[in-house]
């Protein structure tokens, strides 16, 4: 099975633990990651995760906390079962000269054969490094300018 | 509403569009009273940025009156007569709070464009193209100002539209572009371009303490209001040979600092500027940087290039080795209009410049197309225009 894996930086203007603690309860992520439609925290450590695909499908899977370290960093890996096997972690590390947060994210997951190989071809992109990116640029948005830009509703002509 | 929208290369078009309204918690939106047609509208009305849309709306130079307000802006009320910056900052990134608000980190949503190419976006701006947000413009009726809580600024009574309405550009672009010179008593300043920037440059070089101002263009009017009154002496670089004629003017030495306020359309002269064109023309080189090339040529040893003029991709033959070799410094950027503002007002107010003095059309909203027309070919000594939506 093939496993992709991407990583991307970013300085937040923020300290790492007011960062830690919005990352830290995962039914914030939808707000800024594109493609989750949802996320259900079940238990300390469980958590339920859907994601939307193109032509109204939808992928969902379980996943765990595998690591924890207070401000510093959160992992987590899907359990068996997942639509899509998948894990990453999220390490937050003060800039230096007080430049705020570096925070690096790095997933990896195991698009399956089957079905629903084209779907998630599309879900994740064809540069998945520009989706977590992406995802990454906004989640930086959100905490510094407090909202994400957007043009989206905006008029234009015809 | 009616808006000014880009259709094509020479083909701008007075539609009828949505009212734009708040998508965001810190917006607001403005009925605009003045708005501006901006030298650097052109490289987009000439097709010269791949990034634009057909129906995008144009404008970044406008003012007006706050009509609505999101959620979570609080310092500014509805009615508030404003001038908008047209560089579109948050407030609270890293660059924002060095004062470097058109260098942004959050306010382009489609940061990934400039990324590719230049490493690093720069803030979302106006009616600039979807590689600076595809931001709708103010040549409109109503416009949303994102971020407005830091993006709008608020006029005292008893100045007139026209006496601040180029706060939202051109002369913080001109100023800083001085700045950028670091200008020492005695010192003479070189400016290519003679357009509304160059003239608002020259009158702040004098502000920031310059001996001199030479102005160098080819076009008379502008060269006329140069010299009457923006006070430079001037060069008409189709008459003489301005690197010469330069050199001569300043003791064989050259000028302490030069600045390019022409930018990507330069016009060349003889076989560079035919060289420049053809390659432009087939994409080989994105922009055509002559003016540039001559103020680094002309630079004194030691001295600095201040570039305001846009440039947004790749140029050809820069003199790199007088760059090096003649130890000159550099300073461009788009404006941080934000840092300006007041300091700027404050010149307005006391009588040192009445920033009107370049505006030679006053045009409706309408006549927009028109406007584009005579501005692009200097024709009717058209050098700024205002339109009255």
């Amino acid at each position: 099975m093939q496993t992709i894996k991407v990583e991307k930086t970013v300085t937040i203007n923020k300290p790492a633990a007011e960062l830690y603690r919005f990352w830290h309860d995962f039914e914030n992520l939808p707000s800024f990651m594109k493609h989750l439609k949802d996320v259900k925290v079940q238990t300390d450590k469980r958590s339920h995760w859907t994601a939307s695909a193109p032509l109204g499908i939808s992928v969902e899977w379980d996943a765990d906390i595998i690591e924890d370290r207070e401000n510093e960093l959160i992992a987590w890996a899907s359990v068996e079962g997942a639509d899509i096997p998948n894990s990453g972690f999220i390490r937050f590390q003060p800039a230096p000269g007080d430049r705020g947060t570096e925070v690096k994210v790095v997933t990896q997951y195991s698009p399956p054969g089957g079905a629903i190989t084209a779907a998630v071809a599309k879900l994740f992109g064809e540069e998945p490094q520009q989706q977590i990116g992406d995802d990454l640029r906004r989640f930086k948005m959100l905490m510094e300018a407090g909202e994400i830009a957007t043009t989206e509703g905006q008029p234009k002509g015809g | 509403m009616k808006a000014v929208c880009w259709h094509g290369t020479n083909d701008v078009r007075v539609e009828t569009v949505p009212d734009p309204k708040i998508l965001n918690p810190r917006d607001a939106v403005i009925k605009i009273t003045s708005t501006a047609i901006c030298g650097s509208d052109l490289h987009l009305y000439d097709g010269y940025n791949p990034t634009m849309k057909s129906g995008d709306i144009l404008g970044h130079e406008f003012m007006g009156e706050v009509v609505e307000l999101g959620s979570a802006v609080k310092n500014v009320s509805i009615g508030d007569r404003v001038v908008v910056p047209f560089t579109i900052s948050c407030g609270n990134c890293f660059f924002c709070q060095k004062d470097l608000w058109s260098l942004c980190d959050n306010s382009n949503p489609n940061a990934w464009m400039v990324e590719k190419v230049m490493g690093h976006s720069p803030s979302g701006l106006y009616g600039y193209s979807h590689m600076t947000g595809g931001y709708a413009g103010g040549q409109a009726e109503y416009a949303r100002v994102p971020f407005a809580d830091v993006g709008l600024f608020k006029i005292p009574e008893g100045l007139s539209d026209e006496q601040v309405l180029f706060l939202t550009d051109i002369f913080p672009t001109g100023y800083m572009a001085a700045e950028n010179c670091d200008i020492q008593p005695g010192d003479t300043v070189a400016i290519w371009g003679c357009g509304p920037v160059g003239q608002f440059a020259i009158r702040s070089a004098y502000m920031l303490g310059a001996e001199r101002v030479i102005a160098i263009d080819r076009v008379p009017e502008r060269l006329q209001m140069a010299k009457e009154q923006s006070k430079a002496e001037v060069i008409n670089y189709e008459e003489v040979d301005a690197g010469e004629a330069l050199k001569e003017m300043t003791g064989g030495r050259g000028p302490d600092s030069c600045m390019d306020a022409v930018g990507m359309e330069a016009h060349g002269t003889g076989l560079e500027g035919f060289y420049d064109e053809a390659k432009q023309a087939l994409r080989l080189e994105t922009d055509r940087p002559t003016a540039l090339r001559q103020a680094i040529v002309a630079c004194r040893k030691g001295g600095t290039v201040s570039v305001p003029g846009v440039y947004t991709g790749f140029v050809d033959k820069m003199p790199m080795g007088a760059f090096m070799n003649k130890g000159l410094t550099m300073k461009t950027g788009q404006t941080h209009v934000h840092r300006y503002f007041r300091p700027l007002l404050e010149r307005i107010q006391n009588g040192e410049i009445d920033p009107s003095y370049i505006i030679t059309h006053r045009l409706k909203l309408e006549d927009a197309p028109h406007g584009y027309e005579i501005f692009k070919h200097k024709r009717d000594n058209c050098i700024k225009i205002v339109l009255k939506p």
